[in-house]
């Protein structure tokens, strides 16, 4: 379906309006063929929208959309062939299972002597060929959940669209059917899929790049890692994964918060100016070191495995998440923090105010 | 439970009772008696017969609950099919075309039944469209009449019914007709059914626009009910009331137990 093509999805200047509301602003981005793209963002932000622009379920206002080679803009949905779970799973509620599955297929016209090997492929590739009598009233939350990805796998699209398909689920079948999405991915490594998600966890563990949404734009694309690890803008910084963002007066080749020094790589930013100093929590340890940061305990919460301390440094909260303390510090004691000048990302202010 | 006190509860039932029995569940036990009575002079009915009940499934009577069978079932099924194709297309228009095919559907409930039945005679009276003196105008008024209630309880369904499945569907290379036939119309189902139910209970009891159409040969059971009791043929026209509801019971009893085989949720 996709020929020879490198690409899975093309987003090519995408806007989508509801009147004068924009909920999508010229959005441009690429999915490569086999790549799981994941859009984050809150709610609100124009990623739902972004896949429905791709299912065919909104007509976009300007640009193009691609899948594989093809410009499906004009395309209706049935002509499009994506495979698409949302977060009700929406089984037609009259089908058996195996119905269900095999509905893509009998709509599709597909050579009938095939249709049931298909389906039984797609129900063990989910685990559920014991259930194909059943009707979906008689599954759980989770087990609907692989159903209908059975379903939308049984049509062999080229293309996947996932909307927000674990937040029904309870946190124990979130994790196991995350690792039930990875795998499937490393079964099918030509199928692209676009995985629309606010749950930055889901984002981080299933996705080859991450693109992540706020106020109908694309802020960042990137590696989970290199989002994470050098993020661009404090959007992104706080969105994936917790974050201190201090703001800084930056010298040469160290930054100033309040009276303390801190020396980090300044590279890109101008001498001068304010910017933000990006540190994630559980690479700020307790007690003196390099770029040490003095304050006072303002709060202290166990969580079982560590402990996220919060200290008020020069009129700055900083969040420290350390290992689990013998003995916790009280509140209002006077400690030090300090983190490795590698660990931290100094954002300027040009870039984080782009918004 | 809105009330929780023992006491409390006997007290609505109670009420309930004291309203309800004399309201709706008398009248209907007066039909009843009155049907196997020959006299009714004192407080009771006396005279206990089932003459009446000879004569209510015989001859005339018999031929008039069979043309209201017909009629009702012609004149559902034709409004089921009209009604849900209109609100099927009404909520594929935009909000403005809907809202003036919502009002053009509600015309024959807000307008009386007699005036409905007038229109009718006088519209199909004259050639090319001659129907005044067969049963097809009876049937006609009656799907005119019935219409505006399917109309309006397929289109209640639609609006409930989940987009979603109708994008599933989509994104699984279903073509509109094919999502129309094998998702949309089986999840309507039971309020197709529902409705069919309603309209031809309310068929089986039209009597003021039927009594301007009906032919000699196409009386249907209402009519006969009030051309007895006119004759002054009360405990007659009683036995017969009480075939028609009867009839009509059935019919929505056996409608009733397809809908809960269609039912999924």
């Amino acid at each position: 379906m996709s020929g020879g093509s490198d690409i899975g999805i093309r987003f090519d200047g995408v806007s989508v309006a509801y009147g004068a509301n924009t909920v999508l602003d010229s959005l441009d981005l690429t999915v490569e063929r086999g790549e799981v793209m994941a859009l984050l963002g809150p709610s609100g932000s124009g990623k739902t929208t972004a896949l429905r622009a791709v299912a065919g379920f909104v007509q976009p206002v300007r640009g193009r959309v691609l899948i594989g080679d093809r410009d499906v803009t004009d395309l209706p949905p049935h002509r499009r062939g994506v495979g698409m779970v949302v977060q009700s799973y929406a089984l037609f509620p009259h089908l058996r299972v195996e119905d269900n599955v095999a509905f893509g297929l009998k709509a599709q016209k597909a050579d009938k002597a095939g249709i049931p090997a298909r389906v039984a492929e797609a129900l063990e590739m989910t685990g559920m060929a014991g259930y194909a009598k059943r009707y979906p009233r008689e599954l759980s939350g989770g087990q609907q959940q692989r159903v209908a990805i059975a379903r939308a796998l049984a049509i062999r699209p080229g293309v996947l669209l996932l909307d927000e398909p674990l937040s029904a689920l309870d946190a124990q079948l979130r994790s196991g059917m995350l690792a039930e999405l990875a795998r499937l991915h490393r079964e099918l490594p030509e199928v692209s899929i676009l995985y629309v998600t606010h749950d930055q966890v889901e984002a981080l563990t299933l996705a080859d790049r991450i693109a992540v949404m706020d106020q109908a734009r694309l802020q960042d694309c990137g590696t989970p890692q290199e989002l994470y690890r050098s993020p661009r803008t404090e959007f992104t910084a706080s969105f994936v994964g917790n974050a201190n963002l201090l703001p800084v007066r930056v010298g040469d080749g160290q930054v100033r918060l309040g009276d303390a020094e801190l020396t980090v790589d300044t590279a890109g930013v101008a001498a001068g100016t304010t910017a933000t100093l990006c540190v994630r929590p559980h690479l700020v340890g307790l007690g003196e070191g390099v770029n040490a940061l003095r304050g006072t305990v303002a709060e202290v919460q166990w969580r079982g495995a560590t402990h996220r301390l919060y200290v008020d440094v020069a009129g700055q909260r900083v969040k420290a998440d350390v290992r689990e303390l013998r003995v916790p510090p009280a509140l209002g004691e006077r400690v030090a923090l300090h983190f490795a000048p590698e660990d931290a990302v100094l954002l300027s202010a040009g870039v984080s105010a782009d918004e | 439970m809105l009330v929780h006190s023992r006491k409390g509860k006997w007290t609505l039932w109670a009420l309930f009772l004291v309203l309800f029995v004399p309201l709706f569940a008398l009248p209907l036990l007066v039909i009843v008696a009155a049907s196997f009575a020959t006299n009714w002079s004192g407080a009771f009915p006396s005279g206990p017969t089932v003459e009446h009940y000879a004569a209510a499934t015989r001859g005339e009577s018999l031929e008039a609950l069979t043309t209201s069978l017909v009629t009702a079932l012609a004149a559902s099924l034709l409004a089921l099919l009209m009604g849900s194709w209109a609100a099927l297309a009404a909520h594929a228009l935009p909000k403005r075309g809907k809202r003036l095919l919502d009002t053009l559907f509600v015309l024959p409930v807000a307008v009386p039944s007699v005036v409905v039945g007038l229109a009718v005679l006088v519209a199909f009276s004259q050639p090319p469209f001659l129907l005044n003196g067969t049963r097809w105008i009876v049937i006609l008024a009656h799907t005119v009449l019935v219409t505006a209630f399917a109309y309006q309880s397929v289109s209640a369904a639609i609006v409930r019914l989940d987009p979603a499945y109708e994008q599933a569907a989509a994104s699984l290379g279903a073509k509109p007709s094919y999502v129309l036939w094998k998702v949309k119309l089986p999840l309507l189902l039971p309020s197709l059914n529902a409705a069919a139910g309603l309209c031809f209970a309310l068929s089986m009891g039209e009597l003021s626009a039927t009594m301007m159409l009906y032919p000699p040969d196409w009386m249907p059971l209402p009519v006969r009910i009030f051309t007895a009791t006119d004759r002054g043929s009360l405990f007659t026209g009683s036995a017969v009331a009480v075939v028609l509801m009867g009839a009509t019971l059935l019919v929505l009893l056996a409608v009733s137990r397809i809908r809960t085989r269609a039912s999924y949720r």
